[in-house]
């Protein structure tokens, strides 16, 4: 049975991690329906006082939602079109003066949101090609062809998970500088691109997801004469489109937060993504247009974050946290 | 089931084996590759630049010099005092709050994706963006946002970022507002594993509401908010954007952190590039971590449930 109080947690390793907008449909259940439930059973919720003093909580915790988490975006969009002048004297008031729309002009064109826009999607897309194809093909190796090293090789990627961050910050831009082979990546999108390929967050997922399929398919497959590659290709792929969404969308979403890797590896400003560009345009514009720029940025994650709600509460960004 | 039934001959096996294993290979070069350049190899690297001393152009070792000048650096106390700082009040503002509110919101019976969604939208606003628009809600003027908030109700104007004082407390806030819906969310999905027998059988026995929370609820979530608390200070020891964009670390150093001292250290202009140093700071942080989290664990194992 599913009803509201029936959330699903374990996403990242079951095949209907896919995001089921259907569900929700049934949240008017009462909770004793189900057999799983919270604190509240329903004798206590036929209690006047318990049902009152709830509500009453619940009205307050939506409010304090509301101003907590909408709040600072609203204001946001309201700055974003509000002439210089009123964001600086009365930054609360609802446009005394009018509205500035010439704000997010003036941002898109005069102060290049637009190229910088473009670069975030180039690093974005990049990043994530390059997650999608190693978790893949890893994911593949250690969950089906699974040869003699593949232990060794899980234990070598799942260790990486246990060093923070910050220890390969130096090294990683020195191999930046001065690749195995080839000159060096610094101020080319490769320098962003490849080292995001290297999420063990990614390959774990995928993995795991993998274990999860039926093995008598690809039994079948190979009896069938499919190859590693077929059966990767038209079995494996296939049947993971769930997860792929998964990475995909906290590949997108992780590329457009990163900022001090790209403000290390991408010095030259006319191939910067905008989360490493708008500290700088903080001295040279308007607020008007820097809200404008800031408002800008914040369009693709929110509407990402909005389309694919599912994905993000499920519990499936756990590893979102986990990164730190 | 049968999987072969026919014996291959041994050359057509050898060759079918050989090919295999090839295939098999090939599907490994994405990943070795680039785990290999871009994360086995920095770590190993990580180690060995410690010991080194590097313009680019020549290396030398220098055994534990960086080491020494790290400790020897009188920034090193205020950063570390910084940063103990900052990962106590994210766990003043951070721990308890998020709990709360999962705990409220598994109770809810109606629109339950609202208030979960409203929770989790501050995380997916770029950490640039919230630090930027945050900066001028601390505008320490009177008219500044949180400013005339305060002043509605008779306090401030506070100086905020420009405070000694109230520097690190305003970026705390910041950085608890951007993370806090991730924990939210991460309670809400341990709260939904409470097994309902519990809940039943707490009833049965006459448990109050109160009872039930306190000697059902809590105690099934032991175990993840053991985790989510070593980890929330894993993660703000290693914070960054907030100082870095608020302040520089100012004022007068109030907010200079142990990640801003390293950024210093490799890629300050002022103090030149000491890679080696950098990285043997970066190092001993992690060691530091290490070593925190397995005592931690260590001590905290008889206390986790699952």
């Amino acid at each position: 049975m599913t009803t509201m109080l029936t959330r699903r947690t374990d996403t990242d390793s079951t095949p209907d991690a896919a995001p089921a907008p259907r569900r929700r449909r049934r949240d008017h259940l009462p909770a004793a329906a189900s057999d799983e439930r919270s604190v509240l059973s329903s004798a206590d919720w036929r209690r006047p006082v318990v049902r009152r003093s709830m509500r009453l909580v619940h009205g307050v915790l939506l409010g304090l939602l509301l101003l907590a988490g909408v709040g600072p975006i609203l204001l946001l969009a309201k700055f974003a079109i509000t002439p210089t002048q009123d964001i600086l004297r009365t930054p609360l008031a609802v446009f005394p003066n009018g509205i500035a729309w010439g704000n997010l002009a003036e941002a898109w064109n005069d102060v290049q949101v637009s190229r910088y826009f473009l670069n975030t999607v180039v690093v974005a897309a990049g990043s994530w090609v390059c997650q999608v194809l190693v978790a893949t093909t890893g994911g593949y190796l250690l969950s089906v062809l699974r040869p003699r090293y593949a232990t060794v090789l899980q234990w070598a990627v799942l260790s990486t998970l246990f060093v923070p961050a910050v220890v390969l910050l130096v090294p990683l831009y020195l191999t930046i500088l001065h690749p195995p082979v080839g000159p060096s990546m610094l101020n080319t999108f490769w320098a962003v691109w490849l080292p995001a390929g290297a999420s063990a967050f990614n390959v774990l997922l995928v993995q795991r997801f993998f274990d999860s399929l039926p093995r008598e398919v690809f039994e079948a497959a190979r009896m069938d004469g499919a190859g590693p590659f077929r059966l990767f290709w038209s079995v494996v792929l296939p049947m993971s489109k769930p997860i792929l969404g998964v990475v995909s969308v906290f590949a997108v979403i992780a590329s457009w937060k990163d900022f001090l890797w790209p403000l290390l590896v991408l010095p030259n400003p006319d191939l910067q993504p905008l989360s490493v560009r708008l500290p700088s345009l903080q001295g040279s514009t308007d607020m008007g247009v820097l809200m404008a720029a800031l408002a800008i940025s914040t369009v693709i994650p929110v509407v990402v974050f909005l389309a694919f709600q599912k994905l993000f509460l499920n519990g499936a960004g756990l590893g979102g946290a986990v990164k730190g | 089931m049968a999987v072969t039934t026919r014996p291959p001959s041994r050359a057509r096996a050898r060759t079918g084996r050989l090919g295999a294993s090839l295939s098999t290979a090939v599907f490994a070069v994405p990943l070795v590759v680039i785990f290999g350049v871009f994360s086995w190899w920095p770590i190993v690297r990580a180690g060995v630049m410690s010991f080194q001393e590097t313009n680019l152009i020549t290396t030398t070792w220098v055994g534990l010099d960086n080491v020494r000048a790290v400790l020897a650096d009188p920034l090193l106390p205020v950063a570390i005092r910084n940063t103990a700082w900052f990962a106590l009040l994210a766990l003043i503002f951070g721990y308890p709050i998020p709990l709360l509110a999962a705990v409220l919101m598994s109770e809810v019976r109606r629109r339950k994706g609202l208030y979960s969604a409203l929770a989790y939208l501050p995380v997916v606003v770029p950490p640039v963006v919230a630090v930027l628009l945050w900066k001028f809600f601390f505008d320490p003027r009177p008219e500044g946002v949180f400013n005339e908030i305060l002043g509605w109700v008779g306090l401030g104007p506070f100086p905020w970022l420009q405070s000694m004082t109230w520097a690190m407390p305003s970026l705390v806030l910041e950085a608890t507002w951007a993370a806090a819906g991730g924990t939210v969310i991460i309670y809400l999905a341990a709260l939904t594993s409470v097994p309902a027998e519990l809940y039943d059988a707490a009833e049965v026995d006459g448990a109050s509401i109160w009872r039930k929370v306190w000697h059902v609820t809590l105690p099934h979530l032991r175990g993840v908010l053991l985790i989510t608390l070593i980890l929330q200070v894993i993660g703000t020891a290693q914070v960054f954007v907030e100082p870095y964009l608020f302040t520089g670390g100012g004022p007068a150093n109030a907010t200079l952190t142990i990640l801003l001292l390293i950024y210093r250290y490799a890629f300050g202009q002022s103090l030149g590039a000491d890679y080696g140093q950098a990285t043997a700071l970066s190092l001993m942080l992690a060691i530091v971590l290490g070593v925190l989290s397995l005592v931690y664990f260590r001590l905290t194992r008889s206390w986790s449930t699952s």
